[in-house]
């Protein structure tokens, strides 16, 4: 699916960052071409999070560059010296990368129509009419179209976390970064929201997505990147990655990964077989 | 014990309700207490409530009313929570002269107290008898733009505001940061992540969910500016509600009925106010869910406080 340009829309070279002496990235080299999808797999602590911040601007870096569409992020480059960027510029930077959170992040104040139209029209200064068109067509994607005038609070999770998608692609973004986009959600709403993300991979977009379904990353990933300790243990085609790994570390966390799988699958099948036994009890008590 | 029967299941519940004797006493008690306190008012004719309402509707009472109590607290509010939001601003902005600018704004007028504040402003003309805007230094070259009267305008009702409003917007100051602060980091990193600027964020995002926690402790603020305004007279500001009751008291000899009316009128304009307040809690609280109704519930609480 992967279409082969000669620059990746996405180059980080060398990133570091640490937060008060910690070094929580040592050195991360990536590319991701138009329209690749990426995994990025790892325990908790490798700094997936913090890469993917790195690559907006969400967190300044300390040491490498990143490059996101030939664009330096966060400085210019003048005759050889690095000029840091204005937090305007910066902002008008981030329009082209679209990002989706753990815990959603859609604004409260403002209804599911709102929240999409908000960015389009005051940052794109595009005008409400045609956002708001715009904004319908999107809902209709992510499967929303029922609830343009519901708050936040009144949506499920998944619901939630469709419409802070539909938000995202609002922008016309080139890029779509999403940071465990269903591990704040009850499990029957995670697929849902994978389906959404699965649309639009096929759709060609460019996608890093940092999550823990295994079967998303095993169908919809054209490569899973492997992170521990702030550095990229291994990474490949999903094939290679998943079902093969090369290193001690990346198996040792995929097996955890599939026991904690086939621990959930057992809670999960119990509270189901104690739920079908309770309500074959109950007509007996009657 | 009793053993539920398995054959009759229980059907709607028909329960004796937890008695509260304990509240009849308590009403017994307030109703004597409202029983004598009518009657007094009835049976004493110094309280003089005839003429209390008659001069709740003299001329200068009105005017008094009229301008320096309802004009002086709006514009005294609209100064300081336009400042304060800015002052609040500022202090949470990256820029250390910002913050800077902030913090000894704040540190200076909530030191002063309101009172010594208005004296103090009104006496300015004594350094400033002509105040010349230009240049510093430039006097000599003609460098100067405007020139203003400091001591005509010393006991004008506007300098009376612009004193209240600096004195307010320290106190509005902390009051906007707590609410900036009460909104969640995730907002703002998902406005920025969206291409928003950081002035736009605060302006489309994070103020107006601010505004849920700023607005019933505002509400608090304008009430007591209500009765803050009657410290005008420090400033000879006498277009003011409570110095134009008793002066009638004074001139009648009947001070108590005088006071009566200027209390009275407060109770008019706070409990109008706490109507206001309420809508605007609901307003702002939209899309929170239960929110609204539990700050409602607040409000009536710290009405009850005060
Ligand atoms: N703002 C911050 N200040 C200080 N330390 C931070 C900050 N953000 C992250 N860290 C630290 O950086 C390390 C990497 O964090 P990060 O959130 O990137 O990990 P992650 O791979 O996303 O983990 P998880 O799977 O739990 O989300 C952690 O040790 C974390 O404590
Ligand atoms: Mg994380």
């Amino acid at each position: 699916m992967s279409t082969t340009t000669d620059l990746p829309l996405v180059h980080a070279v060398n990133v570091t960052k640490s937060f008060h002496g910690n070094e929580v990235l040592k050195g991360i080299d990536m590319d991701v071409r138009k329209g690749e999808v990426v995994v990025l797999l790892g325990p908790s602590g490798s700094g997936k999070t913090t890469f993917l911040r790195c690559i907006n601007q969400l967190e300044t870096i300390d040491g490498g560059l990143i490059w996101v569409d030939g664009d330096l992020m966060g400085y210019e480059d003048r005759g050889g010296t690095l000029h840091r960027l204005t937090d305007k510029r910066i902002a008008a930077q981030r329009r082209d990368i679209g990002m989706c959170f753990q815990r959603f992040n859609l604004f409260p104040h403002k209804t599911v129509l709102e929240n999409i139209v908000e960015a389009p029209v005051q940052v794109k200064g595009m005008s409400r009419k045609e956002a708001e068109v715009r904004a319908r067509d999107l809902l209709e994607q992510v499967g929303m179209s029922d609830k343009p005038s519901a708050y936040p609070s009144q949506l499920s999770g998944g619901q939630q976390q469709r419409v802070a998608i539909a938000r995202a692609l609002a922008m016309d973004p080139k890029l779509m970064l999403f940071d465990e986009p269903t591990s704040a959600l009850d499990p029957e709403l995670v697929g849902e929201v994978l389906k959404v993300m699965r649309d639009l991979a096929q759709g060609g977009m460019t996608m890093i997505v940092v999550t823990h379904e295994m079967g998303f990353a095993r169908e919809v990933a054209d490569r899973v990147v492997f992170m521990d300790g702030g550095v990229v243990v291994e990474e490949g085609p999903p094939s290679q990655v998943i079902t093969a790994p090369q290193h001690g570390r990346t198996r040792a966390f995929l097996s955890r990964m599939r026991q904690e799988e086939q621990a959930h699958a057992r809670a999960v099948a119990e509270v189901v077989s104690a739920e079908s036994a309770a309500l074959d009890d109950a007509p007996a008590e009657e | 014990m009793t053993t539920p029967s398995t054959t009759d299941r229980p059907g709607k519940i028909d329960a004796r309700p937890v008695r509260h004797p304990g509240r009849w006493v308590a009403i017994a008690v307030i109703l004597v207490i409202i029983a004598m306190m009518v009657s007094s008012a009835v049976t004493n004719p110094r309280w003089d409530w005839g003429f209390a309402l008659e001069v709740m509707r003299q001329n200068p009472v009105l005017e008094g009313l009229v301008k320096g109590t309802l004009l002086g607290t709006l514009g005294s509010m609209v100064i300081g929570v336009a400042l304060g939001v800015v002052m609040a601003v500022m202090r949470l902005s990256g820029n250390p002269v910002l913050r800077g600018v902030s913090f000894a704004y704040t540190w200076f007028f909530r030191s002063v107290p309101r009172y010594v504040l208005l004296a103090t402003m009104g006496s300015l003309g004594y350094l400033y008898p002509v105040l010349d805007l230009g240049v510093p230094f430039g006097q000599a070259a003609g460098l100067t733009f405007a020139q203003v009267d400091v001591n005509a305008l010393s006991n004008m009702l506007v300098f009376g505001i612009l004193g209240l409003g600096l004195s307010e917007a320290a106190y509005m100051a902390e009051i906007a940061r707590a609410g900036i602060l009460s909104v969640d980091q995730g907002q703002t990193e998902a406005a920025q992540a969206l291409g928003m600027s950081p002035g736009r964020t605060m302006w489309r995002i994070v103020l107006p969910q601010a505004m849920r926690v700023i607005v019933p402790p505002t509400g608090n603020e304008t009430i007591a500016m209500v009765k803050d305004t009657s410290l005008l007279l420090a400033m000879s500001i006498t277009t003011e509600l409570f110095f134009q009751t008793q002066a009638i008291g004074t001139r009648t000899l009947k001070i108590m009925p005088a006071y009566v009316a200027a209390v009275l009128w407060y109770l008019v304009v706070c409990s109008i106010l706490m109507v206001g307040q309420a809508w605007l809690e609901r307003y702002f609280g939209r899309g929170f869910g239960a929110a609204p109704q539990k700050a409602k519930q607040e409000l009536t609480k710290i009405g009850a406080d005060h």
